[in-house]
């Protein structure tokens, strides 16, 4: 039971980070809660299709279909974090004074929140995918008894949100002055963790050159298995063994969302 | 506000711009095969000698009734084999040494190593 509660924990994790981080960067936005448990359903829903889906997907352009559509799901995610970014920097004073958005706002409020619908969305199918494949085939293996996978399963799913809602729930507790630099700064490096990934399963489908790989080492300092490592993986999309390619996506994105807040930025005059 | 949306809109193209320039710089050639099989949640082999310094095609033949997701931090690679079907990752050039990796679903039994030489 442990063992089942452990891998769904480390599935539920990485989903939850994510979940967490958005839901306190959207503190201000009206009408969010609704948005973020429409995005957390029609993941899971998803999870249940693509696992069934699995091995039409695995078979796709010649067995890296898998490959393809986790980095085109990582890719999706990372614009929409980019987007969600630039939108909050053009709108964070407007939203730090609670006011109201007002004429073209209204649309951009909306497609705001379709966004973090979608990025939900599609870190829970992500991880999601693989906690069902995971869960059924213990399931069908017979080793474990169900109640024990149920209970396991709970165990995990439950642990993962505890640890993205105490993620959340520290996170407003940052002064309202700091709260949206560190609250977009997270979804920045989140959104270059995601593009990192998104090259590592381009790397692995051979669909790109690795550079150099790994371009450091840094598994004796840091395990990526180790609590912090899966951690900071998740948050910042720590590896401890890169390919270049990855190191390059990462820092590509980062520089390009963190041009495009800066260039949002609305001018320094008081609002 | 219209140099807001020019910046993100950027975004894509300057992806795309970067993937293309990746991959017309890359040229496929025939790597070398490797088979690994699971059955009964382990790896047969569970030593698989590889070359060095050379990019390899690993094939991994899942031949259990569950899917299992290949891990190994050592490769940096993870991947989901379905049940009953073969999966393929590539790996490498590696440098000598010894590379484990595991069935994530099935850690107890699904252990292996990948021997660069």
């Amino acid at each position: 039971m442990l063992g089942t509660a452990l891998i769904v924990f480390r599935e539920v994790l990485e989903a939850a980070l994510v979940v967490g981080i958005l839901a306190a960067a959207t503190r201000a936005t009206p009408g969010r809660a609704a948005w973020l448990a429409g995005g957390i359903i029609v993941g899971l829903l998803g999870s249940i299709l693509f696992a069934l889906g699995t091995d039409a997907i695995a078979e796709l352009a010649n067995g890296i279909g898998q490959e393809l559509f986790n980095a085109i799901v990582l890719g999706i995610a990372v614009l929409m974090l980019a987007w969600h970014n630039v939108w909050i920097v053009s709108h964070g004073k407007q939203l730090a004074a609670q006011a109201r958005s007002v004429g073209d706002a209204v649309h951009d409020g909306k497609l705001a929140l379709r966004v973090l619908l979608g990025v939900v969305a599609l870190a829970v199918l992500r991880e999601g995918t693989e906690t069902v494949l995971f869960l059924y085939g213990v399931t069908v293996s017979g080793q474990v008894g169900l109640h024990a996978i149920l209970a396991g399963g709970a165990m995990g799913v439950a642990s993962g949100a505890l640890v993205g809602w105490l993620l959340y729930a520290g996170l407003l507790r940052i002064p309202l002055r700091w709260f949206f630099t560190v609250t977009a700064t997270l979804v920045l490096f989140l959104a270059a963790g995601m593009a990192s990934q998104a090259a590592g399963f381009l790397i692995q489908a051979n669909l790109v050159p690795a550079l150099i790989e790994p371009l450091w080492d840094t598994s004796a300092l840091l395990p990526g298995d180790s609590v912090l490592g899966i951690l900071l993986h998740g948050l910042v999309g720590y590896v401890a063994r890169p390919a270049g390619t990855q190191v390059l996506c990462y820092v590509l994105v980062l520089l390009a969302i963190a041009a495009g807040m800066k260039w949002a930025k609305p001018p320094p005059h008081p609002a | 506000m219209t140099h807001t949306f020019t910046s993100y809109k950027s975004l894509p193209a300057l992806c795309v711009a970067v993937a293309l320039l990746l991959a017309s710089a890359h040229v496929p050639a025939a790597e070398p095969e490797y088979k690994l099989t699971l059955r009964n949640h382990r790896f047969v082999p569970t030593e698989l000698r590889v070359p060095a310094g050379q990019k390899i095609k690993l094939v991994i033949d899942n031949q259990d009734a569950s899917a299992e997701e290949f891990e190994s931090h050592e490769l940096n690679r993870e991947k989901i084999i379905p049940a009953g079907s073969k999966a393929t990752i590539f790996v490498g050039p590696l440098k000598p040494g010894r590379y484990p990796f595991f069935g994530e679903f099935n850690q107890a039994t699904a252990r292996g190593t990948l021997i660069a030489e």
